[in-house]
């Protein structure tokens, strides 16, 4: 490791250009742009257009620079560009701080800049942060000379239903075009008209529908652009800045909270250059109101044994009451529920309270579809492991996505990945049902796979050719494999059989910390397996407990399954939200037949309306904690707001654990981190990755199977062969217009975390079923009609639209705003039918 | 004097539907591209180089040394090489290309297949202004003839060249004049200048190595074929050599194109151009069009050529001499021009953007008399402010029409601002004044 770095340092040495800045010496990697260089020597180039992870454009012309020598004795007759211009060795660069020609042509270009710029600041948003103010106080000149008719535009215009646009503070620095174009790849804005009328101008026919549309306005380095939501809200100079990590995915993007008077007035993208750089999704920017919402839990509450509603309660009340039900329900047993959304702090204190308070295994952090393959494919292949890293998207020269859609799932890694295709030629190749725009955006092939067909397309990756799989190659696998048997199994034995890396991508900002944490039936803490004697004794011994349950428990439905059955006694639930599991309907029985029932909550749920004791936890403004990503990097952040009455889960579960006679031995994040340290990871052998068959599905091209290379068919012919493999498949609803169901929640949906920004709701994308050509054409219907999707839990009529889906299949959003597939008609898998209604959307 | 002119590309002009292949081939037309392509291609290169030939579209680059610029071709990566015409004249003053095009379209026709011969492409464009709808047809016909007549197409003349031209027309705007806005537009994109390097050397269209020259620089190319390097390196002066088209426009009594070779001066084409109106005489001039510094009649010697011009203070530009007699406010005039620069500006760069914006209204109110001896400075500073510091050449050329005619006519400017406006009847200008028609 160190030979190789040493050995990388002495390249890069020689490497180095060596160049004069303001009569400074400096040595910078060769191809640096001259306006980096001179920040290495402590000069500021005034700028506008120019931004370290856009293209150059060399537009605004505000960082003219002197250049008496290019490097070859022979000066440039005009300034030039420090934002265009690469260093040369023997360079020399005089900037604004010697040279009085760079300096009036700043002054001059600032004039300019100035001209047309409204004399709004002071209800300007950016007023007080705006880099037009700052610079044109640092490089400009005092006063105005002129004095003839600015261009105005009718105040602003609305190009998404977030984003806003003043034109006239514009100042054409196209950074908000060229982000749009080359990071998210959603060019929906474009520079449009010319000379001053030159403006940022929308498609007539095509909003500005992006999920990372937030960042515009906060790399625009005016106040041209502002979010409906902060528009007018607050003054920078009135805002405390806290940094944060986003809680809405498993990405750990590092955001920076700005607040004032104990309410978030607005999110912003941190910078973090080894993950997130200085992008964060709509989402990450804008969700972060549904705490302040009408329906949060203030107070602790109690059933009440004569109303039999639930009633206001002191936390010790509470307390006392949750304790001694749970402890009565000890000897039948009690299932603990803690969801996905938990710091590591919090699911640590879970399952510490699972384990010690409650002498059980039954706890299982999946409020979705799971599975037992699943459940020993995180202990075998994901936790504790960090195989693979935002970085090494760069380096790869194959990436395999599996039941994972990033754009949806993880943005973070959707903007890694294109910025990888981009810049640095890795090929993306998805095994999903059709080809996605974000597919297209990463410019990704298609392996067209119908669900439930994922295992089989990965087995076929190890003999068909298509896919290059190597050392260099990344597989990534969603959540959403869980539920197709096989394809976790094959896809641990893809990459080790191949020394291709792995990494499992969930999607909410929990999981991955629930692995570590042990909030699975069969794993305990730092990835020790309930199985193994040694394990649970190392775990005991460092938590001072006599003994752990030994067997292993129940996962989410047979939690549920247990609790409707009157085997267990009681649930302990965290922020899980019933529409989210597996089987919703039997998930609210469960819970009315259950016991009793505990539920941490933040806000009113289908679970707090339940339970007989709520107990309000925190949300992560109020805690300070960590999140570990998908990546197995651990994201700390730090308490924002001081609300003493506003506790996070795991003082909540110490207080009952404290109630019931068996503390957990921390009150604090810092306690159970310094425990986490402590107790470390299972040095001890790994189980075995599971090795469960795809579901016997026979997908296999014959030609392949009976032994023939497959060098002398073409790339799209075995894409073809499979394409019609798995439309084909036995055993899946065929004829009587008997479809199956491709689903997965979009990044904007009609998620409860979202609640509180219409704005941003607003621009989730308008819900469509996808379906073949030929089918439509079957059915009659052209892209637009409306038609009625139908399946086991009802039916919703939705404008269709084509998509390269194998035959048989649909596609449609499974948590639309307004249009909740999921629970309106069926979860992914499902059979489902479409019929026309003869409408038009 | 008339053997001053040196007709060659403008020659057959007079000719009877001079604009016809077969008028074209009865003056010996597509004789010089049998020559060419018996020859290798580099050494056409070689001969064009040899005979100093200068772009005539403006910046008078060494059109053999362009060629050459183009990077070896790689087996590895082979990429198509384009031949780009430009044909987009709309710098105000210029027209020598679209009556090039009228009169002779294969003359431009015949020098893309030798060109394109020479630095091996296989497809070339013209890019057409698109307001000369008529030249577009012109042009575009002459294609067609071509492609009958086996000058363009696969094998060409049996000699197993293979070549395309595909005539392109622009949508209004002068921008796609500068060659990279150019190849925007010809890739279907807005027309603003592209950030160098790449050059289009390297990668030009749809990213693939591009040569881009001006109508006159390629239609050149057969004589030299035809005459020889030396022939044409004969005429000119030592550093400008060959003949060029000089367009005569304003106020002469006969305005039109007259081909001599370079370094000719004013005076001698103002003579053959039959003099300065009657009863007139000169105020001021453009060398090169409106993007060139203006000149007096002080330089009425001066040689016109790429050395000379520059030497007093301008450029020889496009050869677009637009002249102007006494009863000509320069200020009206320059406002006109300056309005066309803000106009056409693109929008891309800060100072050629806002700078047009403002100077527009500027010299609108000195026009009007309104404003102090200070705005002259106040003028000539935002022009220092744009001049050398905006992203391509429009907007210096925007800065040449105020600053030259501050220095020349700085007390016209005074007498607007204390005579409280105009002291010019604008009718006097017109070619009809002379005439009494609306003369009051
Ligand atoms: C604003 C602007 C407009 C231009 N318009 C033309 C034009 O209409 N025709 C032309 O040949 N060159 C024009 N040029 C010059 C071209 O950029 C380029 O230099 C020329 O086509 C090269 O050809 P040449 O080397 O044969 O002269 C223009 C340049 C600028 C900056
Ligand atoms: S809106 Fe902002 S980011 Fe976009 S071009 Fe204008 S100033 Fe630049
Ligand atoms: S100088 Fe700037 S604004 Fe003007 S045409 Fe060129 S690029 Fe466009
Ligand atoms: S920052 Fe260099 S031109 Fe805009």
């Amino acid at each position: 490791m160190t030979a190789t770095a040493d050995t990388q340092a002495e390249v890069e040495k020689s490497d180095l250009v060596t160049l004069t800045i303001d009569g400074i010496e400096v040595s910078v990697p060769e191809g640096t742009l001259v306006i980096r260089a001179a920040e290495q020597v402590g000069v500021q180039i005034p700028r506008f257009c120019d931004h370290p992870l856009l293209d150059p454009v060399g537009a605004c012309r505000q960082c003219l620079v002197d250049v008496p020598d290019a490097g070859n004795g022979r000066g440039m007759p005009k300034p030039q560009a420090s934002c265009t211009l690469t260093v040369a060795p023997g360079m020399v660069v005089n900037t604004q701080a010697t040279s009085p020609v760079a300096e009036k042509a700043q002054q001059g270009v600032m004039e300019l800049l100035l001209i047309n710029h409204p004399l709004d600041c002071p209800v300007c948003d950016k007023g007080g942060e705006c880099p037009l103010q700052n610079q044109a106080m640092s490089n400009g000149r005092g006063e105005t000379r002129f004095e003839v008719a600015k261009r105005t535009y009718p105040k602003p215009i609305n190009i998404s239903a977030q984003v806003l646009l003043d034109r006239e503070r514009c100042v054409l620095c196209a950074r908000c075009t060229r982000f749009s174009e080359q990071v998210a790849g959603d060019p929906f804005i474009a520079l449009i008209e010319r000379g001053a009328l030159q403006q940022v101008g929308i498609y007539e026919n095509e909003p500005f529908e992006s999920y990372f549309s937030g960042n515009t306005i906060q790399i625009c380095p005016v106040g041209a652009l502002t979010s409906a939501s902060y528009r007018f809200r607050s003054r920078p100079f009135d805002l405390v800045s806290t940094p944060g990590v986003a809680e809405h995915d498993a990405c750990g993007a590092a955001i920076r909270v700005d607040h004032r008077r104990g309410k978030v007035m607005r999110r912003l993208a941190g910078n973090d250059p080894e993950v997130n750089e200085e992008w964060i999704t709509d989402k990450d920017r804008f969700a972060f109101r549904a705490a302040r919402l009408e329906d949060r839990l203030e107070h602790p509450m109690v059933r009440d044994d004569e109303t039999g509603s639930l009633r206001v309660a002191s936390w010790p009340e509470a307390l006392a009451v949750a304790a001694r039900g749970l402890a009565a329900a000890r000897a039948t047993g009690v299932g603990v529920l803690p969801g996905g959304r938990l710091t590591v702090e919090d699911a640590w204190a879970y399952s510490k309270f699972a384990r010690v308070a409650l002498s059980t295994n039954d706890v299982d952090f999946r409020a979705r579809a799971h599975s037992a393959e699943e459940a020993d494919f995180l202990a075998s292949d994901v936790v504790g492991t960090e195989d693979v890293t935002y970085a090494d998207l760069d380096a790869a020269s194959v990436v395999v996505l599996a039941g994972l859609e990033p754009e949806d799932e993880a943005g973070t890694l959707f903007l890694r990945l294109r910025k990888a295709a981009r810049k640095s030629g890795t090929s993306v190749y998805a095994i999903a049902p059709y080809t996605t725009r974000g597919l297209r955006k990463v410019h990704g092939t298609l392996l067209p796979t119908a669900p439930g067909a994922e295992a089989e397309a990965l087995a076929g990756l190890s003999w068909d050719g298509v896919v290059p799989v190597d050392e260099r190659t990344v597989v990534l696998v969603g959540e959403r494999l869980a539920s197709v048997p096989g394809a976790l199994s094959v896809a641990a034995k893809l990459a080790r059989s191949h020394g291709a890396k792995l990494a499992w991508v969930p999607r909410r900002a929990g999981d991955r910390g629930a692995v570590e944490s042990g909030l699975l039936p069969g794993l305990l803490p730092g990835g020790r397996p309930v199985t193994d004697a040694t394990a649970r004794v190392d775990l005991a011994a460092a938590w001072g407990a006599q003994s752990l349950p030994t067997e292993p428990g129940r996962d989410v439905a047979g939690i549920l399954g247990a609790a409707a059955a009157g085997a267990l006694g009681a649930l302990v639930v965290g922020g899980v939200e019933v529409a989210d599991l597996p089987d919703p309907v039997a998930a609210r029985e469960a819970l009315d037949a259950v016991g009793f029932l505990v539920s941490l909550e933040l806000r009113a749920s289908e679970v707090t309306e339940r339970a007989d004791v709520v107990l309000p936890v925190a949300p992560t403004t109020d805690k300070a904690g960590s999140y570990l990503n998908w990546e197995g990097r651990l994201r700390p952040f730090g308490r924002i707001m001081h609300v003493p009455a506003s506790l996070p889960d795991l003082r909540v579960l110490a207080g009952i654990a404290e109630e019931m006679g068996a503390p957990l031995g921390f009150r604090t994040p810092e306690q159970v981190q310094d425990e986490i340290a402590s107790v470390g990871a299972w040095d001890g052998e790994r189980p075995a990755s599971p090795s469960v068959e795809p579901g016997g599905l026979d997908v296999l091209p014959r030609r392949a199977r009976s032994g023939s290379t497959t060098s002398e068919s073409s790339t799209t012919e075995v894409v073809e062969q499979r394409a019609q493999a798995s439309a084909s498949r036995p055993g899946e609803p065929t004829g009587d217009g008997g479809l199956l169901l491709a689903s997965w929640k979009q990044l904007l949906d009609d998620g409860r975390m979202q609640d509180g920004d219409e704005h941003l709701r607003a621009t989730a994308r308008r819900p469509v079923v996808l379906a073949p050509a030929g089918l439509l054409d079957e059915l009659g219907l052209a892209a637009g009609d409306t038609a009625e999707l139908s399946g086991p839990l009802g039916s919703l009529v939705l404008p269709v639209d084509v998509a390269d889906l194998p035959d048989g299949v649909v596609w449609a959003p499974a948590s639309a705003p307004g249009a909740s597939v999921r629970t309106l008609v069926g979860p992914a898998g499902s059979a489902v039918t479409l019929s026309p209604t003869g409408g038009v959307a | 004097m008339a053997d001053t002119l040196t007709p060659v590309l403008t020659a057959g002009w007079g000719d009877e539907r001079s604009w016809t292949l077969e008028a074209y081939r009865g003056r010996g037309g597509y004789a010089a591209l049998d020559t060419a392509l018996g020859m290798a291609p580099a050494d056409i290169v070689t001969m064009v180089k040899d005979s100093g030939l200068r772009g005539r579209g403006g910046a008078g680059f060494p059109t053999g040394m362009k060629w050459g610029f183009l990077p070896p071709e790689d087996p590895e990566d082979p990429k198509p090489r384009y031949l780009v015409v430009n044909a987009d004249e709309s710098e105000p003053g210029t027209c020598k290309d679209t009556p090039l095009m009228m009169a002779s379209p294969h003359t431009l026709l015949e020098g893309v297949i030798i060109s394109s011969y020479a630095i091996k492409a296989r497809t070339a464009f013209i890019y057409v202004r698109g307001e000369i709808l008529h030249c577009v047809r012109r042009v575009q016909a002459a294609v067609a003839e071509a492609y009958a007549a086996g000058h363009l197409g696969t094998d060409i003349h049996g000699s197993g060249y293979d070549l395309d031209v595909v005539v392109h027309t622009g949508a209004g705007a002068y921008i796609c004049g500068e060659e990279t806005a150019l190849l925007e537009g010809l890739e279907g994109r807005r027309g603003q200048p592209r950030l160098r390097p790449p050059f289009p050397a390297v990668a030009g269209l749809y990213a693939s190595p591009t040569v881009i020259n001006n109508v006159e620089s390629i239609a050149s190319v057969p004589s030299i074929l035809e005459h020889g390097a030396d022939w044409f390196a004969s005429m000119g002066t030592e550093k400008s050599k060959g003949f060029g088209i000089f367009s005569l426009s304003g106020h002469v009594k006969r305005p039109g194109q007259y081909e001599a070779p370079l370094g000719v001066t004013l005076r001698t084409l103002i003579d053959l151009a039959g003099g300065i109106r009657e009863g007139h005489e000169l105020k001021f001039w453009t060398p090169g069009g409106s993007s060139t510094p203006i000149l007096t009649a002080e330089h009425l010697d001066v040689p016109l050529d790429f050395e000379g011009v520059g030497e007093a203070g301008s450029m020889l530009g496009t050869r677009a001499l637009q002249i102007f007699d006494e009863t000509t406010c320069v200020v009206r005039a320059v406002l006109r021009w300056t309005e066309f620069y803000k106009h056409e500006s693109c929008g891309k760069c800060t100072p050629c953007r806002e700078g047009t914006w403002w100077l527009v209204q500027t010299l609108a109110n000195l026009e009007k008399g309104i404003g102090s001896e200070s705005d002259l400075d106040q003028l000539d500073d935002v022009c220092d402010n744009i001049l050398g510091r905006s992203f391509c050449a429009l907007g210096d050329g925007a800065t040449s029409p105020i600053t030259s005619s501050i220095k020349y006519f700085k007390e016209e400017y005074l007498a607007h601002l204390s005579g409280g406006g105009c002291p010019f009847d604008p009718i006097r200008s017109t070619v009809f004044a002379d005439e009494g028609v609306l003369t009051p």
